[in-house]
């Protein structure tokens, strides 16, 4: 017999509802039909908190919480849409299209890109900091696959979808600061790798249009994602 | 002072749980910047239940211009070892790390001659004093990057991972290195400890003020007469500090301000210097305490310059994990820039204000969250120096070559 889960009961917004004492807020959340929103997180691999965006107010609390890792406790409120998280969330995503170049009308994720999709869901306008344009590399040496660093927002799927699922880790970061770009292997060409297996795995989990197949054309890049929690309750079910 | 007497009585003489409740009683706290209480975090390892703990001293000193660590590191390493072995003993840990920069080689090498000798004599190792304690210590050098001083970046470069920071909770104390209860603590709350459990946690209360005991070390730089290390009572004022131990500003030239607390600490202005020097004033003032950084300026320096440097280094500290420091800082830094360059709007005041505010409120780790303090300190008490930049493309302190606005249309 494992030992017993206890449940908690808490409030998002303004519903009530009752959670497993491991669950986060943001899958309660979603459990419950409550968008909050985030794009580093994904259903299958470990939290990172590194976009900042699934940011919600707890009662009680100065401070700001990330429901990604946010632990449910008994009695917690929770607010995930107050205004002043509404205008942070905004301005997170302006910095990550001021930070590389994000041209949406050319890119193969056109149409089928989570921080465009995003952009769109809260009510971005325009960005009001000035776009940094970096110079930045494709690497296209692989058979299949593109590296493009200019759509890249640093959200790690692919580092850790490779590390955790694939168990490969071809992926990391180098670098610090605004000059941290996601590598592979020791910073070499996609193509010379010797530890990539191939799987597309990194593809299919990019948010944006930095990894895709090759051969696609603008707006023709379509993710499937289905596959990771497909993999985890395989998993799972094994154990 | 009596190596290892303090050690040797404690293992003798007391318990575990006495010895946390006298690091309670001398109100310790963390001197490696966030100003936790030392005994709470004991007492929060010794609870937790697990067959592992771990001690681990954060030597990181990342910190321009300080070097309160190095100097303990450098002349009485011995104490540093003793504090994480009364640590060891309190908790139930029986291994330890030493986190010191590749930089500080004097102190790597003194510290493995100490660690050397201590465990000859049977002061560290396997039954400690010929007791059934046993504490291990070792070291790891850092490669130098400011975020590694984080302490769970830090705990990730132990691991041999990347040194980013991750979301806290958990804590270290409840999942540290390895995952195991792990209490982390800089070099000087560590060089503290002997001395309180020698004469006891009440001494220890007695100096310095209702909330912040003690004594601290600070690394006093700049424009002063008297540059160095300085240990006072927690309370004495800024003005005692700079006019009477720093022996005031050379040249005959007017104070201006006070940076304290490291690269993302605030700048206190002259109406401020008779504020005592503890955690809530400095707080309070927009600054922080940090690891006990100290500099000066004077009349000649330009105060937006000045939070562009600092904001110029916590840009290129940043780790790069999160998007609100990573593009942030780079964000602000480059407004900067353009207001020390004759191009800033008066629309970039609001801006920057907004983006200090978000890159606050909602970076991951410490870095982020400090880094708008000097743009916000200088915002809020120099303002004028900011406008003056962008109404009439001037630099009050003459530091800043501006260009004329016909220059840059052309
Ligand atoms: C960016 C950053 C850098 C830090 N650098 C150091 C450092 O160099 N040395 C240090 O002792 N603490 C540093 N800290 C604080 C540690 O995270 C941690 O609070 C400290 O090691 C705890 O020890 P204490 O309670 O004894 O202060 C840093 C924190 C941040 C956010």
């Amino acid at each position: 017999m494992t030992s017993p889960v206890r449940v908690k009961t808490l409030r998002i917004n303004d519903l009530d509802v009752s959670a497993r004492e491991d669950e986060t807020v943001l899958e309660i959340a979603r459990e419950n039909g409550i968008w909050i929103p985030s794009l580093c997180e994904i259903e299958g691999l470990s939290a990172l908190s590194a976009c900042r965006l699934c940011l919600v107010e707890v009662k009680g609390s100065p401070r700001l919480h990330p429901a990604c890792v946010l632990k449910v406790e008994e009695g917690m409120e929770v607010f995930t849409n107050s205004e002043r998280v509404a205008k942070y969330r905004r301005m997170i995503l302006e910095l990550m299209f001021s930070e590389r170049n994000h041209i949406c009308s050319v890119c193969v994720s056109n149409g089928h890109c989570d921080l465009q999709a995003l952009a769109q869901m809260l009510d971005m306008t325009h960005v009001e900091m000035p776009y940094r344009n970096p110079a930045l590399s494709v690497d296209a040496s692989h058979q299949r696959f593109i590296l493009d660093h200019n759509r890249c927002i640093l959200c790690q799927r692919c580092v850790r979808v490779c590390d955790e699922i694939e168990g490969a880790h071809t992926w990391d970061l180098m670098g610090r600061g605004i000059n941290a770009r996601v590598i592979i292997d020791l910073a070499e060409p996609w193509g010379a790798s010797q530890t990539c297996t191939g799987c597309g795995k990194c593809v299919q989990v990019c948010p944006t249009g930095a990894l895709s197949e090759k051969g696609v054309s603008s707006g023709e890049m379509i993710k499937k994602r289905q596959f990771l929690p497909y993999l985890t309750t395989m998993r799972e079910a094994r154990r | 002072m009596g190596g290892y007497s303090a050690l040797l009585r404690v293992l003798e003489e007391m318990r575990p749980m006495e010895v946390i409740e006298q690091m309670a009683r001398s109100g310790l706290r963390g001197r490696g910047g966030a100003g936790f209480p030392t005994g709470l975090k004991w007492s929060t390892v010794a609870k937790a239940v697990h067959p592992k703990k771990y001690v681990v001293c954060n030597a990181d000193e990342g910190d321009p211009g300080a070097f309160m660590d190095r100097s303990v590191l450098e002349s009485d390493p011995r104490r540093v070892l003793e504090g994480m072995a009364i640590g060891a003993y309190a908790v139930g840990a029986d291994e330890g790390y030493i986190y010191v920069r590749a930089e500080y080689p004097l102190a790597v090498k003194r510290l493995r001659i100490a660690i050397a000798q201590a465990e000859r004599m049977g002061l560290l190792g396997k039954n400690i004093g010929g007791t059934r304690f046993s504490f291990h210590v070792d070291l790891r050098l850092g490669g130098g990057a400011f975020v590694c001083g984080e302490e769970t970046a830090l705990l990730a470069s132990i691991e041999g991972k990347r040194g980013a920071p991750r979301p806290r909770p958990p804590f270290p104390a409840e999942s540290g290195l390895y995952e195991c209860p792990t209490i982390i603590n800089n070099v000087e709350t560590f060089a503290n400890v002997p001395p309180i459990m020698r004469k006891g946690g009440d001494w220890y209360a007695r100096i310095g003020t209702a909330k912040s005991k003690g004594t601290k070390v600070f690394a006093l730089a700049g424009c002063v007469n008297n540059t160095g290390l300085i240990e006072v009572p927690m309370g004495i004022t800024l003005r005692e500090i700079i006019m009477e131990i720093g022996g005031g500003i050379p040249g005959g030239r007017q104070f201006k301000a006070v940076q304290t607390g490291g690269p993302s600490g605030g700048c206190i202005p002259a109406e401020h210097l008779d504020m005592p020097v503890d955690y809530q004033s400095l707080t309070q003032l927009g600054s922080i305490m940090g690891s006990g950084g100290m500099i000066v300026m004077d009349e000649s320096s330009c105060m937006v310059d000045v939070a562009k440097y600092f904001m110029e280094f916590c840009m290129s500290e940043s780790c790069g994990k999160c998007a609100p420091c990573r593009v942030g800082t780079a964000q602000i830094y480059e407004m900067l820039c353009r207001i020390t360059n004759g191009t800033g709007t008066p629309d970039d005041l609001k801006l920057l204000e907004e983006l200090c505010d978000l890159v606050r409120t909602t970076s991951l780790c410490g870095l982020g969250q400090n880094a708008p303090n000097p743009v916000l300190s200088t915002l809020r008490y120099f303002r004028h120096e900011y406008l003056t930049h962008i109404e009439v493309q001037a630099c009050p302190a003459q530091v800043c070559k501006l260009h004329s606005a016909a220059e840059v249309t052309v």
